[in-house]
């Protein structure tokens, strides 16, 4: 029999497994294909926090979901087309989101009666009518894996955990994928042993050719690579790029880099990524809490280095000092924040927006900081070289706004010329003549960088109020009003481009703001609902402190405001504070990123309630 | 010259001045604000007339304090300074001990700052080894919040904030120190100026943390804690000054000696014991210097002062310049290839 090849412009795939079947690798390995086949794509990893989970429980649930089409896309999609589960609790916790019609790939050899009571199925859903609206495939993939790698004499244990790439290569040949780059990378993985690598590779032939020669597939499917801008590419997760934002701000500022951290989830592979890059001038430091890690990289900023700390949210709660003596002796220092759920210890692994207010306010005093926010994996490096920028330009700690969907997630990176990266170059006071170490450029309002060592600089800085100019210690109450003034109107000065607006139409009477990782439901939905012939305009906020000079005038064009944000509306409450406009604020806390679908609604109906 | 043909490990890297310096060189134009009578008033006169016989560049040195009463030495000092927040100076000072091996850095800090909000990074700073010289004015009290007792009070103080007497047991600093694995411990009493300047000189040419433990007295909410030591007659049967390589012995004309007692030290008249049966101090014996902590009781009944424990290992800051150096020297910095990476594809053009 031939199957038949149906061309698609885009599909949505999930694998979803116990958090010991591999899933995100399964994932990360169909992202390469289909990024080295030439798909736009965007992932979205979801995994629990407890590193093994009880096996086969709904807590212990891992998936990765990955969209590739043929056009530039903008989110890893509401919901799978297909799904892949490895186990009945994979099927419960996943079923929900699979569309009537969807394709359903399950591994029988885990339906046991006690693996379905462990998830509080009473009877097989695959034995019964409950599965009847899905196009269900089910195979036996742990005794097909078995099966196919008995020759190189693993034993059963061993063997079966194979079974992932069993299920990858019957995935890669729907799809038509390639191959050679998956079985390069399992025989480099696991180069130490070649049993377990032949294994893995003869798990993954066995799956493609279960596709190919068993009659239960009847269709294959094709997606054309996508028209992106002409360039070189390649795949990239938010933490990597935003790593590299940094080792690029290192070479472009020729500034050694102190990374001073502490490991957090979703941060820690910022840690990790640094700390394999020394030969660019990094030094990393695991130091003993977060709040020496932000002291080590402010140590190394007073001494002329580009200190930088990573964390999520609980441990900016920790560094909050550290970041108000930042502000007080204006030296430069990025803090990254890739947020999480919370409050407290939260929801380790999953995403949410909201630490804006703690990174805008969650200081004592008048402690203005600057925020800049990425909005998709590989924005992170832009991002990252934009809080060098105002950090050295402007002597100041800045808070890097990043979270747990783009961390982890990844899309096709337009590799930059290096030659065209920003200068950032900074110069130290070296002139005693007159030397104060609180004077101020007439422009930035930065104060000198008189590092340690430079003769006849001599100085001391501190917590305490400085007199303007001379940074003695002064309890003088004008004085004091006066450096508060100052600190804020240097961080209100800060340069910061204007916001662009996406109305192709130009005639849109609703203006749709977000921040940080929404930039892609939200773009998505709004072209869902142009498609739909209705008009929004789109504003996407990278600088939330200070915000773009232009962005009043902005909100003051339209007659609606709609302000989608994972948390509970707290931009709105700063665009409402600031330029009295009465934005309409629509929230969700669920850890995961918006779907396209649900905000094409909530736009949709905020533009049919406008008045003609 | 460098500090290395000085004679100052400690401080290699730092560079040096043939220009004559004198304490006066390191007073800075800023109005001393501790109390009539502060015993930190005599520790900074020790460390500014100390520090000229380092031959350093002024503006090589670098003092970090937290927060407290002794914190603000670094702002009489005319070096760089930077007075932090309360118990992190160990970690501000390890950033900048990591990113400048050509700088001096100190670290001033008090027994609430050090050994209460900031014990974590006095002992991970310590475990570490990094190169910086921490001095921990210890007064047993908190001084700048007005008189609450501190980690280091006696079991029972009546403060302010107990008034029906304090519960916490105290620590021993240097006990904690050398739990935590320090490489160098050090204690002296503020009011014996050689002492002192004796301990400094010796922290100074150690590579590595130097924790230094400095008695000393608050006349306004702890007077007179240390008393019994500044007492001639007093300090001369309680205090047991210890030097490496030498017999143990103290007391005016050296009548009491310290010996053997089973896995720990005792303290026993000299002419009851045989001259083979004195401990001879060797700084480099940890299990020594630890049982000579413990010989110092919290009522001072013996205090042992010195040098506990001088020993060399790689310290943190040197060590981790040597990876990035050897990473440097094994591959070029080609930021255009960290940016491809392995698995590229290309977009042609139309």
């Amino acid at each position: 029999m031939s199957t038949e090849t149906r061309k698609l412009d885009r599909v949505v795939i999930r694998f979803a497994g116990d958090s010991g079947d591999g899933m995100q690798l399964t994932g990360d390995r169909f992202t390469s294909e289909a990024a080295a086949f030439g798909n736009d794509l965007a992932t979205q990893p979801n995994f629990p926090a407890e590193i093994r989970a009880p096996q086969g429980t709904l807590p212990g649930v891992s998936s990765f979901q990955l969209h590739f089409a043929d056009y530039d896309i903008l989110t890893p999609g509401d919901r799978p087309d297909v799904l892949v589960a490895m186990n009945p609790a994979a099927l419960k916790a996943n079923i929900g989101d699979l569309p009537k019609g969807g394709i359903l790939i399950v591994n029988t050899d885990e339906f046991t009666k006690r693996n379905l009571t462990k998830v509080g199925y009473d009877a097989n859903p695959l034995e019964d009518a409950s599965l009847e609206p899905f196009q269900v495939h089910k195979v036996a993939m742990a005794t097909l894996t078995i099966g196919a790698v008995e020759s190189t004499g693993l034993g059963k244990k061993d063997a079966e955990r194979a079974k992932n790439m069993f299920a990858l290569g019957l995935l890669s040949w729907m799809y038509h994928r390639p191959t050679e780059g998956t079985e390069r990378f399992l025989r480099e993985k696991f180069a130490k042993k070649p049993d377990i690598a032949e294994a893995n590779v003869l798990a993954f032939r066995a799956g493609w050719n279960y596709g190919e020669t068993t009659e239960s597939f009847a269709v294959t499917f094709e997606v054309a690579p996508a028209k992106l801008d002409t360039g070189t590419y390649r795949q990239i997760t938010g933490n990597t790029a935003l790593a590299y934002g940094i080792v690029a701000a290192g070479q472009q500022s020729g500034l050694p880099v102190v990374l001073g951290t502490y490991p957090i989830t979703p941060a820690s592979d910022i840690l990790h990524e640094l700390s394999r890059h020394k030969n660019f001038g990094i030094t990393t430091v695991q130091a003993e809490d977060e709040i020496a890690g932000i002291g080590i990289a402010l140590g190394a900023s007073y001494g002329g280095s580009l200190g930088v700390t990573s964390t999520s949210g609980p441990g900016v709660a920790l560094k909050s000092e550290t970041i108000g003596l930042a502000v007080m002796t204006e030296l430069p220092l990025i803090v990254i924040d890739v947020q999480r759920g919370g409050p407290s210890t939260g929801l380790p692994t999953k995403t949410e927006q909201a630490d804006l207010l703690q990174a805008m306010f969650g200081r004592n005093g008048e402690s203005p900081v600057p925020i800049v926010a990425p909005q998709s994996p590989a924005d992170c490096f832009d991002a990252a070289l934009d809080a060098a920028r105002i950090a050295l330009t402007y002597r100041t700690p800045v808070l890097l706004l990043s979270d747990g969907a783009i961390a982890n997630g990844s899309e096709p990176w337009l590799i930059p010329d290096v030659s065209t990266l920003p200068d950032l170059s900074v110069e130290f006071a070296t002139d005693p003549e007159g030397f104060e170490p609180y004077s101020r450029d007439p422009e930035t309002l930065a104060r000198p960088w008189a590092v340690p060592g430079t003769p006849g600089l001599q100085h001391r800085i501190g917590g305490l109020e400085k007199q303007h100019g001379s940074g003695n210690i002064s309890y003088d109450p004008a004085n004091h009003d006066f450096m508060v003034r100052l600190r804020q109107q240097k961080i209100d000065g800060i340069e910061v481009p204007d916001v662009v607006v996406d109305d192709p139409s130009g005639e849109a009477r609703v203006l749709v703001v977000g921040w940080g990782s929404s930039f892609g439901p939200i773009g998505a939905a709004a072209r869902r609902v142009r498609k739909l012939g209705m008009q929004v305009a789109h504003a996407h906020l990278r600088h939330l402190n200070p915000f773009p000079k232009n962005l009043g005038d902005v909100l003051s064009r339209y007659e609606r405001v709609i302000v989608p944000e994972m948390n509970l509306g707290q931009l709105a409450l700063l665009l409402r504070a600031k330029y009295l406009v009465d934005a309409v604020s629509y929230t969700k806390v669920q850890g995961l990123p918006f779907k396209a679908e649900e905000l094409q609604n909530v736009l949709a109906d905020v533009i049919k309630g406008v008045p003609a | 010259m460098t500090a290395i043909d000085l004679g100052l490990p400690g401080l290699s890297g730092v560079p040096t001045t043939d220009e004559k310096q004198t304490a006066k060189d390191y007073k800075s134009d800023q109005e001393v604000r501790w109390c009539p009578g502060c015993g930190d008033y005599v520790v900074l006169n020790a460390v500014q007339s100390f520090l000229p016989s380092l031959g350093l560049k002024r503006e090589n040195i670098v003092f970090v304090s937290g927060i407290g009463c002794s914190s603000r030495f670094p702002y009489y000092m005319n070096t760089y300074g930077m007075h932090s927040i309360h118990g992190r100076a160990p970690a501000i000072a390890t950033g900048l001990a990591v990113a400048r091996p050509d700088l001096s850095v100190w670290v001033v800090t008090g027994d609430g700052d050090a050994l209460s909000i900031g014990g974590n990074h006095l002992i991970h700073t310590l475990r570490r080894n990094v190169n910086l010289k921490i001095l921990l004015f210890n007064n047993r009290i908190y001084g700048l919040t007005k008189g609450q007792y501190s980690p280091t009070s006696e079991e029972g103080k009546v403060t302010k904030s107990t008034p029906a007497g304090s519960l916490d047991h105290p620590f021993n600093p240097v006990s904690l120190a050398l739990g935590a694995e320090a490489s160098f411990v050090g204690r002296a009493v503020d009011s014996d100026r050689a002492g002192l300047t004796e301990v400094l000189r010796q922290a100074a040419e150690h590579r590595g943390s130097a924790l230094v433990e400095i008695y000393q007295n608050c006349p306004i909410f702890n007077d007179g804690a240390f008393d019994v030591l500044k007492d001639a007659d007093e300090a001369s049967r309680r205090i047991i000054n210890v030097v490496d390589g030498q017999p143990i012995k103290f007391g005016r004309e050296g009548e009491y000696a310290v010996v053997r007692d089973g896995f720990g030290l005792t303290v026993a008249k000299t002419a009851d014991v045989v001259e083979e049966d004195v401990v001879v101090h060797d700084a480099s014996d940890l299990n020594l210097a630890f049982a000579l902590s413990r010989l110092s009781t919290q009522d001072l009944e013996h205090t042992v002062t010195g040098v506990f424990r001088n020993t060399q290992r790689a310290t943190y800051d040197d060590s981790a310049r040597a990876q990035v150096a050897e990473a440097v020297a094994a591959k070029p910095a080609d930021l255009g290839a960290l940016l491809r990476g392995k698995d590229t594809w290309t977009v042609a053009g139309e």
